[in-house]
């Protein structure tokens, strides 16, 4: 990498695609030396995915020059780049859960013994690989079995097998606990060492700090900075991804945290958490108002809740908490910890098993989602483009569901356009959503505005408990400090809030009380003071199994 | 809106069907070459027979009637993520019905009072077969493809059973004629229509047509309804309670078909006869793809399918009758292969742009 002659490992120039009238990429460039890290950021919606598809072989561009290795490949095919050593590691898993790690593995490329399948040779050949590139991982596990963390470490085991020298990963921390993060910037390090070159989509402004060497970033399918890492700060990042100046302290800045050094750190600890260690002082938090015990009822009370699965089996056991008026209570936790089922419990997504929940004086647990709604309960959910949107209802239309019925006239249930078009305009004004057209289709809008709609439904209105489910989850940074501000808001306005969120920058951030949730159970509670990242982390995978300690 | 997504709209709903038509008329002129004829004579021949004379048009018309109502029966299950494929047993079960009732009423009953008892019992016997299969899938599970297809043979098979052991005239597979609640024939207001099946059912499909519009795209009870098919999960995060509202669809569904029945029994031929709904469950289905499951839409293929079915025996002298069968095969595979695929053409921008 250090020989100037070398060609570059992959070499976009003057990229331009679009998805139908819709531009992705124009103009966008990105050189990628050999044997190093580059992390290629941007808001969602920026075009780094669509730009790293086209050097992968998905799609060709509309116009543009590709290069690998200084050869043109412009416009190759899949098979072409997994052929020259490019492979492209997607947000989602291509495994196939029934078959061991071994078979995964060499799925596409299996060793043969004339006609039959040489699973001896297989073994062999998938050990050598994984240890070469130092993974950890028991080739005769069933991917099933595994978590997420070791999944994707057999994805990228999978694309090593098959020769890969230019590495592209799409957002890989998204769903991974912060030990596992580190893992995974341990192999990655260790493969830039045997000369692998690596191309690290992200939008984690920490995580380009701590493991790249070069940071690409682009706006508006432009390239807009490239930028050696070391010679940077997370605030110039920030500024070239939004092209303006972002108030860090929104994003990242633990409330009652202690001051951070002044000086950005490079290597930060808590690897998952996005902008944790930004060099920003705490906001002061000392005169908002805090939880009193006095507080008359507690808003949302749940005793004992055990939630099954479809097979019967225990997503949620035993789990009790309670959040006074003005509080939020965090919940961390690596994903698929029973958060999921905790919440949509609550929201009367999911039967209940045993337990109860309250809100207010009322008993909820065999409500209806209807009923729990017009109650004061509120639901951000997880997954806003499966649950949170119709995607292919307007706007406006999705600004009214879940309360479609006061939007009706009786008896036949007409609905009032000119209602429905003023809650949207209002709507579209109060929170910034853009394009603030009420009658296009929620699919067009950008991860962030969908967003918006969301909050802008659940919490314009009139509500007592709101659930916030991943509510930052693939958004943009301006997004992440309105929606942060929009929770905050409501908490300092007496809203009961239980936040679930993978990044524990987020709970640090916006958490009065921190819970941790491990295989179903609540394995720590702990008010702000007291949580860290460190003390935190443990809990989160379980290595420190404290007593389930009731809210 | 802008100027450009109601473009985008237009492109969207007219372009598919336009490209499948057209690969039927190319599919069309290699058949019409292959049994030696001219392909423009014949299709000025079929023009003729349907469009180009009033007893044609008013068969065209008659035929129209029918599909209307089992494409919207197909649409509306579609619209709720359902696929309706019971269409021709509702469709007898709501013609046998409203035979029923027309038979029981004395002949001296008042007309109007006639008339609106037996559409509403088709339309009752329709819903009760598209509510079984409803509350099977709601309270089951039961996949509503496999339970509307079996309940097409037990209804027919129970309905022929009616038929040829209780209540035929001798030695015909149809019920005695049926003086209460007869339908008007169109060639009474428009004499042009003469000697044609036409009649006021028509007039109210096309209400139906336009009931269905409304339903679905202006009240809750429809916005719920095409949430639960465009997206149930996120139906139910808005308070929709997914299991009534299949059971409710299907039901509309299939009174929607039932309905249909009224043409051939209150307004053609006055009885309820064995086999009269074969064919226009299958090709509602047919409707419903073309009209994009849009009530205009199905309005407008419903008369397509209906030319092409009352063309095929216009041209029965110099064709065989089986190239219009052929034709409508065509259409349907072409508009099944073609639409995906053109609006994936259409749409891939949006969508895309959305993940990124």
């Amino acid at each position: 990498m250090s020989d100037g002659a070398e060609p570059l490992a992959a070499r976009l120039s003057g990229i331009f695609k679009s998805y139908g009238a819709v531009p992705a990429n124009r103009g966008a460039s990105l050189d990628v030396a050999a044997g190093e890290i580059h992390a290629l950021v941007g808001e969602n919606g920026a075009g780094k995915s669509t730009l790293m598809r086209m050097l992968a072989g998905l799609f060709p561009p509309d116009a543009g020059r590709i290069e690998v290795n200084g050869r043109d490949v412009t416009g190759w095919s899949t098979a072409d780049a997994i052929r020259a050593g490019v492979s492209m590691v997607h947000q989602h898993f291509m495994l196939i859960p029934t078959l061991t790690v071994a078979e995964n593995v060499i799925l596409g490329r299996e060793p043969m013994r004339g006609w039959s399948l040489d699973m001896a040779k297989a073994l062999i050949e998938v050990r050598t690989v994984a240890e070469e590139s130092g993974f950890r991982v028991n080739v005769h596990e069933r991917v099933r079995d595994l978590s997420v963390g070791e999944a994707q470490r057999v994805e990228i085991l999978k694309a090593l097998f098959r020769g890969a020298r230019i590495l592209i990963l799409d957002e890989p921390t998204a769903v991974l606990s912060p030990p596992e993060v580190q893992e995974l910037w341990r192999v990655l390090r260790s493969l830039r060492e045997s000369g692998g070159t690596i191309v690290l989509i992200t939008h984690k402004l920490d995580e380009v700090m701590a493991v790249s060497d070069h940071v690409t970033v682009m706006r508006h399918g432009e390239t807009v900075a490239t930028m050696l890492t070391t010679e940077t700060t997370p605030a110039a990042i920030a500024r070239a991804m939004v092209g303006r100046d972002v108030d860090l302290v929104m994003v990242s800045s633990a409330r009652r945290a202690p001051p951070l050094p002044s000086r950005p750190s490079r290597a930060v600890p808590g690897g998952a958490a996005p902008l944790a260690r930004s060099p920003l002082p705490a906001a002061e938090g000392a005169s908002r108002r805090r939880p009193t015990a006095t507080a008359s009822l507690t808003p949302l009370l749940v005793q004992s809740l055990t939630v099954k699965g479809p097979r019967r089996e225990r997503r949620v056991t035993d789990v009790s908490l309670s959040i006074a008026p003005g509080e939020i209570l965090g919940i961390a936790g690596v994903e698929g910890n029973g958060q999921t089922e905790l919440v949509e419990a609550i929201a009367g997504l999911r039967a209940v098993a045993s337990g109860r929940i309250a809100l207010g004086d009322r008993d909820i647990t065999t409500l209806d989602v209807r009923r729990r709604a017009a109650l004061g309960l509120a639901h951000i959910p997880e997954d806003r483009q499966r649950r949170g949107l119709v995607l292919d209802y307007s706007v406006a239309d999705n600004l009214i569901l879940g309360r479609q019925a006061s939007f009706a006239h009786r008896p036949a249930g007409r609905l009032d356009r000119r209602r429905i078009l003023a809650n949207a305009r209002d709507c579209l004004a109060r929170f910034d959503i853009r394009p603030a057209d009420p009658a296009l289709p929620a699919r067009a809008l950008s991860g962030g505005n969908q967003q918006k709609v969301i909050i802008a439904r659940e919490m314009g209105g009139d509500f007592s408990v709101l659930l916030a489910s991943q509510p930052t989850r693939g958004v943009d940074v301006g997004a992440v400090e309105f929606i942060h501000a929009q929770l905050r808001a409501a908490r300092d306005a007496g809203k009961a809030i239980l936040l679930v969120s993978a990044e524990l920058a987020e709970i640090l951030a916006l958490a009065d009380r921190v819970a941790v949730m491990y295989r179903g159970r609540i394995v720590g509670l702990m008010p702000r003071d007291e949580a860290s990242v460190e003390t935190i982390g443990p809990l989160m995978t379980g290595a420190q199994d404290a007593a389930a300690v009731p809210a | 809106m802008t100027a450009l997504a109601i473009r985008e709209r237009a492109e969207e709903a007219l372009l598919p069907p336009l490209v499948a038509l057209l690969i039927a008329l190319v599919a069309g002129d290699l058949l019409i070459l292959s049994v030696g004829q001219s392909p423009a004579s014949v299709f000025a021949l079929m023009l003729q027979g349907t469009w180009g004379n009033a007893y044609g048009f008013g068969q065209v018309l008659y035929k129209t009637t029918t599909l209307i109502c089992t494409g919207l029966c197909v649409s509306v299950g579609l619209r709720a993520g359902l696929f309706n494929i019971g269409g021709e047993g509702q469709l007898a079960a709501g013609g046998f019905a409203a035979a029923l009732v027309g038979l029981a009423l004395p002949a001296t009953t008042p007309s109007l009072i006639a008339v609106a008892l037996c559409v509403l019992a088709a339309i009752a016997a329709g819903g009760v077969a598209g509510w079984v299969p409803g509350v099977l899938r709601a309270r089951f599970g039961a996949h509503e493809v496999i339970t509307t297809i079996m309940l097409n043979f037990i209804t027919l098979a129970a309905l022929n059973w009616a038929i040829s052991t209780r209540l035929r005239v001798p030695e015909t597979l149809h019920t005695r004629d049926v003086h209460a609640g007869a339908l008007a024939r169109l060639s009474e207001l428009v004499p042009a229509f003469h000697g044609s099946a036409a009649n006021v059912s028509l007039l109210i499909a096309l209400a139906a047509a336009a009931l269905t519009g409304w339903y679905l795209f202006r009240t809750r009870g429809g916005y719920d309804l095409r949430a639960v098919g465009l997206q149930p999960e996120a139906a139910e995060y808005g308070g929709v309670r997914v299991g009534s509202v299949w059971i409710r669809a299907l039901t509309m569904s299939g009174a929607l078909a039932g309905l249909g029945g009224i043409n051939f029994v209150l307004g053609y031929k006055h009885y309820y006869e064995d086999g009269f709904a074969t064919g226009y469950g299958f090709l509602g289905i047919a409707v419903a793809l073309v009209g994009r499951n849009h009530p205009g839409g199905v309005v407008l293929a419903s008369l397509f399918f209906a030319t092409l079915s009352q063309g095929g025996l216009a041209i029965n002298a110099v064709v065989p009758r089986q190239m219009v069968d052929v034709l409508q095969g065509v259409v349907i595979i072409a508009v099944a292969a073609s639409v995906p695929e053109v609006r994936r053409v259409l749409r891939i921008g949006r969508r895309r742009s959305a993940e990124a």
